[in-house]
């Protein structure tokens, strides 16, 4: 279906697509297998200047919005999620600082980003504070010119291959969620290690690691915006990210989608391929019919954010929360489709399968998302009268 | 470095059409594509150029629509891009093809280093490179898969045989045609395409290159295609397994029976 993309939107999508196609398909299943860090990929993707989307051209980025990057994210994501969220979660550390960093923080960590030449993590989950973000314990305690870190944030994407971390923690434990700080920490700073990379269901090129601080101390100019508007920065960045999530989602349904369908007009079964056969294609009909769903809500969402608007808290959860179940739910009906070949790990689709799942959980589980399109509905509801 | 590649656009489909008149590919309306042995050429200039500085010019003799591969061979990073299109260019033969591309060539002004593929996809023939050099009175080293400058700026070129490879050193300038092996393509720049898009590719035709209608297109070929199919269909083909010297000795057998129908 045509989205009325702009020239400059179809480009973008091209190049993506031809990364993903050309760089990423053909050895999607090695870095499955090996849990290998894709550099080279990343390499591609500064070489086409892809790691300035939604970076200000004033720091060396090409300035686009949320649209451009989900079309980025999803054309990606039809390679490998994996890599797709090594990317995307290098901005999630960024946003903090596209959204509140001063002059000085944006020039400094920001052009190093556009050209790819650093990675960005963003550290908030802790052991004890998932869902229930507010629950963090790291703190961060001024001390003269410096604040010194210590805690330890867990299941951080990018954590170890990154050179900056934005952290969430608190500088006043008795306020709770409103004494919390977002922090730039470096890779270099003393008092900052990595816990192992831990094995996961999918996702296996992305790295994930606990990071430890202890008594890690980082310059005062380091903290973004003031001390209290840590969780604030923290719901705006996910405000940003998550119809990028949503884009992943579809990518990688589309991804599934196709393989199915390719191989239900191959496979033969009583004489005929499977694709004739009426189970099949409403199977298939519903996955396709999901996708398209999903891929015009995460647009339209995109546009929005790109108009500005004052709030799109319930809108960027609906964009994170209905393309990420169909991609869960068209993984699961494409291995089916599959059979056999589809739980064999010679085919693509069960390692989509495995990659699915993830998006259900993080950028805020699906449940929270359910939370907070209720919540905002709860308000919209009771002004009208 | 002046350095100059030479693309040519091949169709991006298995199905070709001939031109009644010249037998030669119907190009107009057919999904087209920089013929790929040429991205590895580009890539090889845009590799020098990135070594020793300079700017690296495409070339494209073709139709209109050659103009496209041109600008994506821009969105590459190449630096700027013409293209050779007249309709009396059309049916050209290697020859014609390779006199018009050096006439361009020499127009450009000095030139260090020609690169080409080895050869197009569509054509096959392997010949417009060497044959340019030859008309350009340059040297030049054909299916190169590797290039190396000495301290001096001597170039060496690995050239690849049928059975490993040589080397050869060359006084610049000099033309080399490329094989898959020589790099791995960089993907284009976003920041390029964009620039790529207002980029002005000049076109020139007959009268720029200052070349006679009896030297190009049919008219100034030497050969030409009279046509072009596909080989007859092989009958029952069999597939044979087992250890070597067993399938020596039954392909032997069936040789002699073949050749002269003695009893299997």
């Amino acid at each position: 279906m045509d989205y009325l993309l702009t020239e400059e939107q179809r480009m973008i999508q091209e190049l993506a697509r031809q990364i993903a196609q050309e760089r990423i398909k053909p050895i999607r299943a090695q870095l499955d297998e090996e849990e290998t860090f894709p550099w080279d990929i990343l390499a591609d993707l500064a070489q086409a200047d892809l790691w300035g989307t939604i970076i200000p051209e004033a720091y060396g980025g090409l300035g686009l919005g949320c649209l451009e990057n989900c079309l980025v994210l999803e054309a990606l994501a039809q390679g490998c999620v994996g890599v797709a969220t090594t990317y995307a979660a290098s901005f999630l550390g960024a946003y903090p600082l596209l959204l509140f960093g001063s002059d000085e923080q944006k020039s400094r960590y920001l052009p190093p980003l556009a050209r790819g030449e650093a990675l960005g993590a963003f550290a908030l989950t802790e052991p004890q504070a998932g869902s229930d973000a507010g629950a963090i314990a790291t703190t961060a305690v001024k001390d003269g010119d410096h604040y010194i870190l210590n805690g330890a944030k867990q299941w951080i994407t990018n954590a170890g291959e990154a050179e900056f971390y934005t952290v969430i923690a608190l500088t006043d434990p008795a306020k709770g969620a409103r004494g919390a700080g977002a922090f730039v920490v470096e890779k270099s700073d003393p008092g900052i290690s990595f816990g192992k990379k831990e094995k996961k269901m999918g996702i296996r090129a992305s790295v994930t690691r606990e990071v430890i601080l202890e008594d890690c101390r980082i310059p005062k100019d380091r903290l973004i915006s003031k001390e209290g508007m840590g969780f604030l920065v923290t719901m705006r960045t996910l405000d940003h990210a998550r119809p990028g999530a949503g884009a992943l989602a579809v990518g990688l349904a589309q991804s599934a989608l196709d393989e199915a369908a390719a191989f239900a007009k191959e496979r033969y079964q009583f004489g005929a391929p499977i694709f004739s056969f009426q189970a099949v294609q409403h199977l298939l009909a519903d996955m396709a019919t999901r996708i398209e769903a999903a891929r015009a809500l995460v647009y339209a969402v995109a546009r929005y954010l790109d108009s500005k608007p004052r709030d799109f808290t319930k809108e960027g959860a609906m964009a994170k929360l209905f393309p990420t179940d169909t991609a869960m739910q068209v993984t699961v009906d494409a291995v089916q489709v599959m059979g056999g070949h589809g739980y064999m790990r010679e085919y693509p689709v069960e390692k989509m399968m495995r990659d699915a799942k993830i998006l259900q959980i993080y950028e805020g589980t699906n449940q929270i998302m359910r939370n907070i399109i209720g919540l905002a509905l709860n308000k919209e509801y009771s002004r009208k009268k | 470095m002046n350095i100059i590649v030479c693309i040519k656009q091949v169709p991006d489909t298995q199905e070709v059409r001939l031109d009644p008149m010249t037998h030669t590919l119907k190009r107009e309306g057919v999904k087209a594509m920089i013929n790929p042995f040429d991205l590895y050429a580009l890539e090889e200039g845009l590799r020098v150029k990135d070594a020793r500085g300079g700017q690296v010019t495409v070339l494209s003799m073709g139709p209109p629509q050659a103009e496209e591969a041109l600008r994506e061979a821009l969105g590459y990073g190449a630096d700027a891009a013409i293209l050779l299109s007249d309709k009396k260019f059309a049916g050209a033969d290697t020859w014609a093809t390779a006199l018009t591309l050096a006439k361009a060539i020499e127009k450009l002004g000095a030139v260090d280093l020609v690169f080409t593929g080895k050869q197009a996809i569509d054509g096959d023939t392997a010949q417009v490179g060497p044959m340019l050099a030859a008309i350009l009175h340059i040297p030049y080293a054909a299916w190169a898969r590797k290039l190396s400058f000495g301290a001096n700026g001597a170039l060496t070129v690995e050239r690849l045989l049928d059975h490993g490879y040589d080397a050869v050193e060359l006084k610049l300038p000099a033309l080399i045609t490329v094989v898959k092996e020589i790099n791995e393509p960089r993907v284009p720049s976003f920041k390029a395409k964009l620039r790529a898009k207002k980029e002005p590719i000049p076109v020139w035709g007959l009268e720029d290159l200052g070349l006679a209608e009896a030297e190009v297109g049919l008219n100034g070929s030497f050969t030409q295609v009279v046509k072009v199919f596909p080989p007859p269909a092989r009958g029952k083909s069999e597939v044979w397994t087992g250890e070597p010297a067993e399938m020596a000795g039954r392909l032997w057998q069936r040789l002699k029976v073949m050749s002269k129908g003695v009893a299997e």
